[in-house]
Formats: C-alpha cells, sequence, structure tokens
C-alpha cells in the first residue's frame, strides 16, 4: 500500500515577524488586545491615509530571507492584491508579486529518528506582506451576524513558499519544525502557532504509476492547520483519501481524464472531525489585479547590507549540532535533543560542558536532570536554579571524585532548592570522604553481626550481601555503595 | 477699500501692522460668501463659526505677543477632500456625505499651524473625477465671469471661489490638471507642484501616483506665500520629498535673467481656439519683450499622454476606491430593504424551481457591496473605476497598464531632453475658455481631452502653474500655463511673477450686483 503510491507536498508559510508595530503604521502588534483597540487611520484605511514602510520588519524578513538561504534582489516592490472582504478594510492587501524580496532558497531536515533520509526542502520564494482582520462568525442564533477585529490588520508577515519536495507527513513536520527553530534562533518570530503567529497551508497531491504512465492526481490546498500535529495528520488523511478518490475515478479513461483535469481545490482540515472538507471557493479569487502600489517606493538593498546581514546571523541550529557533535562528542539524538529546546538551553549546555570539562556527563545531566526539573516546573532554562557554573562544579565534583556519584543528585537537589554551589551543598549533607580502613572496620562490624548473610553469601548468593549495604548506609551515609560491596566480598571470601 | 479687496500678501501685511484684526478679515469673507455664493456655488460648507474662532485666536495670540504662523490671520478654503478632523470631508460624493474624518490631512494640519483662518469647504468633481464640478453629488459651481458656464474642475470650486473673491486663497488638488483647468477657465493662479513636493496624507486619493495638493489665489505672490506654508517633507507620506522648502515669496521678485522659454510646436494644432492661441502667443511675445529667448521644443510622446493617463489614473483609482465598500464607514445601502429584496428573489427563484439562478444569486454580503457601491458613488466614478478594472485584468494588464507606464516614462524623458534646452515650458492651459454647464456631460470623451495641455505635468511629477493671460470677447478668462523642471517651483513662481508684474490680466475681477442673491 505504501508504495501504491507517493505523496507530494509543498508547504506555505506564514510568519508573523516580531516587530513592535505593524508594517505600515505605528500600532502595536501585541496579540490578545480588546478587539479594534490597535488601530488608527492607516491600518483600518481611512480615506486618505497613506502606508509608510516599517524597516524594521523589512530588517526581520531580509535576516530570515539570509537564513534560508535565498537570493535578495536588489530591487524589490509593494503590490496591491486588490479583493473584497470585510476583514480588508482598504479592499487590497499589500503584499509582493512578480518581484519578491527573496527567493530560491532552501531549508534542510533531517530526523533524529531516521524515519527518511536527510534531504534539502527548496524554498520558492519569501515575501512580505500585511496581514488582513479578523472575521468572528456568529452564526448560531440564526442571525448569521459577523464581528471584525483589526487588531491583526496591518501586522507584518512573511509568506515562505516551498517547493513541493517533501513526501510524507514526517517530513512535512520536520521541515514546520526546523524551520520554527530557525526562526526562533534568529530571533524574527516567537513562533505561536496558537496565536496565529505562525501558520501553515499545505499543498498535497499524489504521484503514481498507472499502467506504466506516470499519474499526478489534482493539486488539494488544506487549511485551517492549526498546530504541528494537524498538518500531519491532515497530510496522512487527505493522502489515503486522494488515493481512494483516484481508485473510484481511474476508470474509465474518460472519468480518469476528467478527474486529472480538475483545478486545484481548497480544503479546510477539521481537527475534531479528523477530516479535510471542501470549501466553498471565493468570489472572483481568481484575479487578484496585482498592481505596484503607488503609495510606496521600492526598496533596493545592496550586496554589501546582505552581506551584513548574513555575517550578523547568529549560529544556526543546523551548524550548532554539528559543533556539539564535532567539538562535544555528542550524538545526533543528544545534540537534536538540545538544539531543539532552543538556543539558552544550549548556551547552558555548552557553559556547563566547558566549565566541567566533561561535554558527555554535562550532557546526561542537561538532558535527563534539568530537562524533568524544568518540564515538572514548567518554566524555562533561565528561571532555572542551578546555574550553569554550579552545574559545571557539580560534574567537576564527581569526577574529582569529591563527591560520590550516589550522592550527585542528593546534591542537586540541594543546589536546585537553594541555589547553592557544589561545596555548600556537600558540606550541608554533610557528604565526606570516608577513609577505606574506616569503612573495611564498619563492614567487619557488620559481617559480625549478620552471619546469616555471610553464610548465605559462602553458599554462592552473592546478592545477600545487599542487605548489607542498606545497613552500612545507615550507619555512614558517606559509604559508598558499591565499595562497601566489593569490601564486604573481599572479607567474606577471605574467610573472615 | 474693503480689506477682501487685499490679495493675500497685502492682507498678511495689513493684519501684521494692527490696521485691521482677522475677526474683521473673517467677518467680511463670509459676509461675501453669504452675499454671492448662493449665485456661484463654489462653497459646500461654510464653518462661520469655526472660522472666527480662529480668527479671534489669532488676534489673541497677536496681542498677548505669541508667535504667529506664516498664515496668520488670513482666510483659506480648503477643497472638500483633505481630510479635516473638524467636520465632514465628502469628496462631493454621497459615499462620504456623513464621513468625519478621525485625523486632519497633512496640509491641513499645516495651514492649522500656520494660523490660516479654515473658511470652509469647497465643492469638486465627486472624488475629484472631472473637469467641470458638474460631477459634484451636492451642487453645481459656476464660472463667476459666466454663471451659465463652468469654472472647470475638478478643483471648480476652489478656482470659483478665488475668482468670485470669497477668499484670498484655496487649496486645490491636481491629478490631470484640476488646479490648473479651473484657474485658467476662472482667470485665477493655480499651482501644481512636483510631484512629492507637498504632502498626500490625508488627501484623499484619485490616483496616488499623480494626485498633488497646490495653492490657488489671485496672484503669483498669494500663490507662493501659500505653497510655502504647505509644502515640505512628510513622514507620513512615503512619496514626499526630503527636500528643503525654498522661501518662495522672499525670491519672487527677483526676475528671471537670460530665461529660455520653451514653445511646444506639438501644442498649436488643429482644436486650438483661435482666442486662446493670440493670447498665448501674446503672453510669449511679452516674455520676449521682457528679455527671455523663445525656443520652439518638441514633446513627440504628448499626444499620447490623454490615453496614458486615462490607463494609470482610473487603474489607481480602481484600487483606491475598492476601500467605499459599505463595512467600514460612509455610506451603506438600506440593510432592511435590501435584505427583503434578496429574500423575494430568492423564492421567486425556489417557487420556479431555478437551482441555477439559486446558485447564482448574490450572497448579501455581496449584495450590500454592489448595492452601496450602486448608490453611493455617481456615474463618473463608475466609469472609471470600470475603466481601470478593466485595464488591471488579468491578460489586459500588459497591454493597457504595463503598456501606459512604459508611454509615461517616454513622456517624462521628452522633459528631461526639453529642460536641457529651455528653463520653463509655456503653453495654453486648455483649448478654449470655459463650455456651458450641461454641454459636455453627455461626452466623457470630449471631457477628458480637455486635459490635454495639463494632464503630462501629472505624469512627468513636474510642476505647473496657470497664470491670467487674457480674455476672449465674450469676457471668459484665458489661462496661460507654465512648466518647470521637477522641484523648480521657486523658477516657476518668479517666471510667473515677472509675467504679472508686467501685465493686469490677474487685477480683472467679474461684476456682482450689490445686492445679496436669491
Amino acid at each position: 500500500m505504501s508504495n501504491a503510491y507517493t505523496t507530494v507536498i509543498g508547504l506555505e508559510v506564514h510568519v508573523q515577524l516580531a516587530t513592535h508595530s505593524k508594517l505600515f503604521c505605528r500600532c502595536s502588534t501585541q496579540f490578545g488586545a480588546e478587539p479594534n483597540t490597535q488601530t488608527c487611520p492607516v491600518c483600518i484605511g481611512m480615506p486618505g491615509t497613506l502606508p509608510v514602510m516599517n524597516r524594521q520588519a523589512y530588517q526581520l524578513a531580509l535576516r530570515t530571507a539570509v537564513a534560508l538561504n535565498c537570493d535578495i534582489p536588489e530591487f524589490t516592490k509593494w503590490d496591491r492584491k486588490q479583493y473584497y472582504y470585510p476583514d480588508l478594510p482598504k479592499g487590497y492587501q499589500i503584499s509582493q508579486y512578480d518581484l519578491p524580496m527573496s527567493d530560491d532558497g532552501f531549508l534542510e531536515i533531517a530526523d533524529a529518528k531516521d524515519r527518511f533520509e536527510p534531504k534539502r526542502v527548496r524554498i520558492i520564494r519569501a515575501h512580505l506582506e500585511e496581514d488582513a482582520g479578523k472575521s468572528i462568525h456568529d452564526e448560531a442564533a440564526g442571525k448569521a451576524d459577523s464581528e471584525i477585529d483589526l487588531n491583526r490588520t496591518g501586522t507584518p508577515l512573511l509568506e515562505i513558499v516551498s517547493q513541493p519536495d517533501m513526501r510524507s507527513a514526517a517530513e512535512a513536520r520536520a521541515y514546520l519544525e526546523e524551520m520554527k527553530l530557525l526562526l526562533t534562533y534568529i530571533g524574527v518570530s516567537d513562533c505561536n502557532m496558537q496565536e496565529g503567529s505562525l501558520r501553515c497551508d499545505a499543498n498535497v497531491n499524489l504521484h503514481l504509476d498507472h499502467e506504466g504512465e506516470s499519474i499526478a492526481t489534482p493539486i488539494v490546498e488544506i487549511k485551517n492547520l492549526n498546530s504541528f500535529r494537524a498538518v500531519e495528520r491532515a497530510i496522512e488523511y487527505e493522502a489515503a483519501r486522494q488515493y481512494k478518490e483516484w481508485q473510484e475515478n481511474s476508470e474509465p479513461p474518460k472519468a480518469r481524464q476528467k478527474y486529472l483535469a480538475r483545478p486545484k481545490q481548497t480544503r479546510g482540515w477539521d481537527d475534531a472531525a479528523g477530516v479535510t472538507r471542501a470549501q466553498r471557493e471565493k468570489e472572483e479569487s481568481s484575479d487578484y489585479r496585482y498592481f505596484p502600489d503607488p503609495d510606496l517606493a521600492p526598496v533596493i538593498t545592496k550586496g554589501d547590507e546582505v552581506q551584513a546581514v548574513r555575517e550578523a546571523l547568529p549560529e544556526l541550529p543546523a551548524a550548532l549540532r554539528e559543533r556539539l557533535g564535532e567539538d562535544y562528542g555528542l550524538g545526533t539524538y543528544d545534540a537534536d535533543v538540545l538544539v531543539n529546546q532552543g538556543r539558552a538551553l544550549v548556551d547552558y549546555y555548552l557553559a556547563v560542558a566547558d566549565g566541567s570539562g566533561d561535554p558527555k556527563a554535562a550532557c546526561n545531566w542537561v538532558t535527563q536532570d534539568v530537562l524533568r526539573v524544568l518540564k515538572d516546573q514548567e518554566s524555562t532554562i533561565d528561571q532555572f536554579g542551578v546555574s550553569a557554573e554550579n552545574l559545571a562544579g557539580l560534574v567537576k565534583a564527581i569526577d574529582d571524585g569529591q563527591l560520590p556519584s550516589s550522592r550527585a543528585r542528593e546534591a542537586f537537589e540541594v543546589m536546585l532548592a537553594d541555589g547553592s554551589a557544589v561545596d555548600a551543598a556537600i558540606t550541608k549533607l554533610g557528604i565526606e570522604q570516608v577513609d577505606e580502613s574506616a569503612l573495611e572496620d564498619l563492614c567487619r562490624e557488620l559481617l559480625a553481626a549478620n552471619p546469616k548473610i555471610v553464610a548465605d553469601v559462602q553458599d554462592g548468593k552473592q546478592q545477600a550481601v545487599g542487605a548489607l549495604i542498606g545497613q552500612a548506609k545507615k550507619k555512614n551515609p558517606n559509604a559508598d555503595p558499591a565499595l562497601v560491596r566489593q569490601i564486604c566480598l573481599k572479607l567474606i571470601g577471605e574467610g573472615v | 477699500m474693503s480689506l477682501a479687496d487685499l490679495t493675500a500678501s497685502e492682507l498678511l501685511d495689513t493684519l501684521g501692522r494692527g490696521e485691521a484684526s482677522a475677526v474683521e478679515a473673517a467677518r467680511e469673507y463670509l459676509a461675501l460668501i453669504e452675499q454671492r455664493d448662493g449665485d456661484i456655488g463654489s462653497y459646500l460648507r461654510v464653518d462661520a463659526e469655526g472660522a472666527l474662532a480662529q480668527a479671534a485666536e489669532v488676534d489673541r495670540k497677536r496681542e498677548a505677543g505669541e508667535e504667529l504662523g506664516p498664515l496668520a490671520g488670513l482666510p483659506v478654503a480648503v477643497k472638500d477632500v483633505l481630510c479635516d478632523s473638524a467636520g465632514a470631508t465628502t469628496c462631493a460624493s454621497r459615499m462620504l456625505e456623513q464621513f468625519h474624518p478621525p485625523y486632519d490631512a497633512t496640509v491641513v494640519a499645516k495651514l492649522k499651524a500656520a494660523d490660516a483662518v479654515l473658511l470652509g469647504r469647497l465643492n469638486m468633481d465627486e472624488f475629484a473625477m472631472g473637469g467641470s464640478t458638474e460631477n459634484s453629488a451636492f451642487q453645481v459651481t459656476r464660472n463667476p465671469w459666466d454663471r451659465g458656464r463652468t469654472p472647470g474642475g475638478s478643483s471648480g470650486g476652489s478656482a470659483a471661489c478665488v475668482a468670485a473673491g470669497l477668499a484670498p486663497l484655496a487649496v486645490g488638488t491636481d491629478t490631470g490638471g484640476s488646479i490648473r483647468q479651473p484657474a485658467g477657465l476662472c482667470g485665477v493662479v493655480g499651482l501644481k507642484p512636483t510631484y512629492g513636493r507637498v504632502s498626500r496624507y490625508g488627501l484623499v486619493a484619485f490616483a496616488s501616483s499623480l494626485d498633488q495638493v497646490g495653492p490657488m489665489a489671485r496672484t503669483v505672490r498669494d500663490a507662493a506665500l501659500l505653497l510655502e506654508a504647505i509644502a515640505g517633507h512628510d513622514p507620513h507620506d512615503a512619496t514626499s520629498l526630503e527636500e528643503p522648502v525654498p522661501q518662495y515669496a522672499a525670491t519672487l521678485d527677483k526676475p528671471l535673467e537670460g530665461l529660455r522659454l520653451g514653445v511646444v510646436k506639438e501644442h498649436y494644432g488643429a482644436g486650438l481656439d483661435g482666442e486662446v492661441e493670440s493670447a498665448v502667443r501674446a503672453a510669449i511675445a511679452q516674455y520676449e519683450s521682457l528679455g527671455a529667448e523663445v525656443r520652439e521644443i518638441s514633446l513627440p510622446h504628448s499626444k499620447y499622454a490623454v490615453a496614458t493617463y486615462y490607463v494609470i489614473a482610473p487603474s489607481e483609482a480602481s484600487s483606491n476606491l475598492a476601500r467605499y465598500d459599505g463595512v467600514h464607514y460612509g455610506y451603506r445601502t438600506d440593510q432592511t430593504k435590501m435584505v427583503a429584496e434578496l429574500a423575494a428573489e430568492r423564492k421567486a427563484l425556489s417557487d420556479a424551481g431555478d437551482e441555477a439562478g439559486l446558485a447564482q444569486l448574490d450572497t448579501a454580503l455581496v449584495r450590500m457591496y454592489r448595492k452601496t457601491r450602486a448608490e453611493g458613488f455617481g456615474p463618473e466614478v463608475k466609469r472609471r473605476i470600470m475603466l481601470g478594472t478593466y485595464a488591471l485584468s488579468a491578460g489586459y494588464y500588459d497591454a493597457y497598464y504595463l503598456k501606459a507606464l512604459k508611454v509615461r516614462r517616454l513622456i517624462r524623458q521628452d522633459f528631461d531632453a526639453a529642460f536641457e534646452q529651455v528653463d520653463l515650458i509655456a503653453s495654453p492651459v486648455t483649448a478654449a475658455p470655459a463650455f456651458k454647464l450641461g454641454e459636455m456631460v453627455d461626452d466623457p470623451l470630449a471631457m477628458y481631452l480637455v486635459d490635454l495641455y495639463t494632464v503630462s505635468a501629472n505624469l512627468a511629477g513636474i510642476p505647473g502653474i496657470s497664470v491670467p493671460c487674457g480674455f476672449n470677447t465674450a469676457g471668459l478668462p484665458i489661462g496661460l500655463q507654465l512648466l518647470a523642471p521637477p522641484l523648480k517651483e521657486a523658477r516657476l513662481l518668479r517666471g510667473a511673477h515677472m509675467y504679472q508684474q508686467a501685465t493686469d490680466w490677474h487685477q480683472r475681477r467679474p461684476a456682482f450686483s450689490a445686492t445679496p442673491s436669491e
């Protein structure tokens, strides 16, 4: 079944850029304000108003395009995309049509779980545009009233269009996750899907062989994808649906021709029902009558400006993963876990690894203990109670033998609770090195008091010695369990 | 002599010397408007209360020795297309009849900051589309020189108002000649600045790449005074130029030495009225007698200017006017009626079992759009929206809009080349003096051709001025147009002032009966 067809996927991602103000006016872009409170005559399209480009938005778009390996043409312009809708107050959206600010880039994706081969997803173009408002349809009361919130109108969006290079829902998800990670790393967007700052439409169709002929089923654009999970599910659903549809329409040849000639369709994802449904086509959506916006000057971006943006880019996730592998000896999985948590956690890790000189132990502590606590506390690394310096001290203390690994977790808990350094935690827990001869005395004492255990061990039940370890810990919390076990067995062996 | 007989510059001096108060000047103008404007119809709304309050404030400031703006106490009237938060801005359209802008256009804000006294709002062709002011949804404006004739348009209210002495200064806008043409037909001075010289912020857009705001006055000196007050870079307008504003009025009296005056050979062909041609040629001769050298030049693409203009301007207009959809502000069709109508249509289709008809039936939203726009716009506005929508449609864009942009570039290059040989270009403003009201309302194409001499300046973005240069035998004013290279308004004004110093056409006034009309 999985070989019957190939799923071909292209994604259109809309990213809300993290500017303070809108693309063509000074209104705030803050999410969640009372409806229609973040508006001004410009963004609500009052007669006589004019747009003025927000340089910051352009800079963020440029940074993104460069990070996505796009070409940046020297000349770009603004176009009006014209259609009527109540949440589009000017009757047109300012966008970019034939000369976008960037084109021809790529994003590399890989899967730590090896479900697909690493690949390069090509990016056709990335262009800037203003967002429309939000229509809130209240059809429940049967009155079909609609309300419009223009707070979002004019918010800067970067539309990133990929080539149809993805072949599975897993690849599509990986593309989105890598895209989100990249955008977060370069600080251009908060990528919050719930708040709509990252939106995605998927174009899906199937390629299959029919009696030796290559067939491409009609492309379907899926909208209303509100989470990465939804993208995955919708693509899987849609591929199966299209395959079924193909099977129903593949014969006779006339039906097949008719089916294959069908124009691109738009379907909406119903997350609760887990299905896509055909959407009603928008009126006159075919001709947007694009033309250059006469209110805005073209934007000229020189090569040296692009170079400066490129040089100012922070280390990107892909490069960081590579560095963690090469310089810190981390495996793909660990590097992925760290990098996917965001730059702040990676920085924390790097500080622990560098400070302790033990990158592997540092990785274990960060990916296991630190992440567990962060998850439990629902907090982020910048709020974490153990500083990188202190955690490095802990790793070092273990490596130096100053802190028995058996008590390291206790020390960590103390450090987490009061923010202390490892030395203070060691003191507080009364941890001290136990002299081997003192330990031997303790073991002798225990063996003398437990002849039954000695007998069991002599009968070959080595595990019986475990009970002694517990007793030793009670008498001296610093007793190293492994050592206790070793000494006891030795003494019994010697026939003591 | 009454205060209203003074030019703006003279009035400013009189007020400055304390020989009269701003309130007195405002009162005098308000009285004249009361007396005369019933005949003329230049004002859509007069703001007597607001004007007197502003005038009183200027007088108070003067008395208190506070700093005063450059137009302190001067009455100014504004075309009803520039947003003013003090009241309505209608663009002479039903669509915006009840529209009260929440903000001031930059030009209006500058006038207020200059301590001008804003008398009221002037009639115009709806959304500035037209050349006779007959496209106003509200009233007819009459030419003060012949009440049966048009004042021109679209700034017909502004031109008629100044010609009738109902304001010393008026603000107009010019997209294809809408300042210069009515100025020429009403015998006043009207200047269209370089594109980007005056902010368009708050100017309700007709054709964004062509629209400019400019001064209208009785004399070149007054026009210079007003231009200086409204020009300048505006951060709210990305197309406004970041060039300092010269002191136009201060350099005005310096004549242009060695002036090279261009005369365009393509301008004197069939269709040019004989009396207009004589007056313009006489004006050119006047320049020669003032020492100018006259050179014949060619603007080979000027014959395409009107066609080019009537692709570009409606294209932009179709987009700019899309926002008037009845959703957020402005006119909206009667909803109850509309919903009932739609329900009746649905029932009829359903009773007839017409499935196809039902599928085609408008949604309530689409019907609201249709009816709102059908009822809110007048015929000329609709005509241009349709022209522009057509020109921008898929399959036609390249043949119309893109081609027009290319010709526009050629027209601009014609001027660049011409201004290498000459300093100013002289031409008629219109091919004929003011036509009769109603004469061309059924012939839109003939109306479009009225823009023949003026549209090129908008397409090229260069400044142009219209100054009175004579009267025909019927006593109708004739205008002379001067054009200058981009940002050479100072040169343009000096050239025009030179001519006014040597002639007295601008001093003639139309006759008014002494008693109030009606």
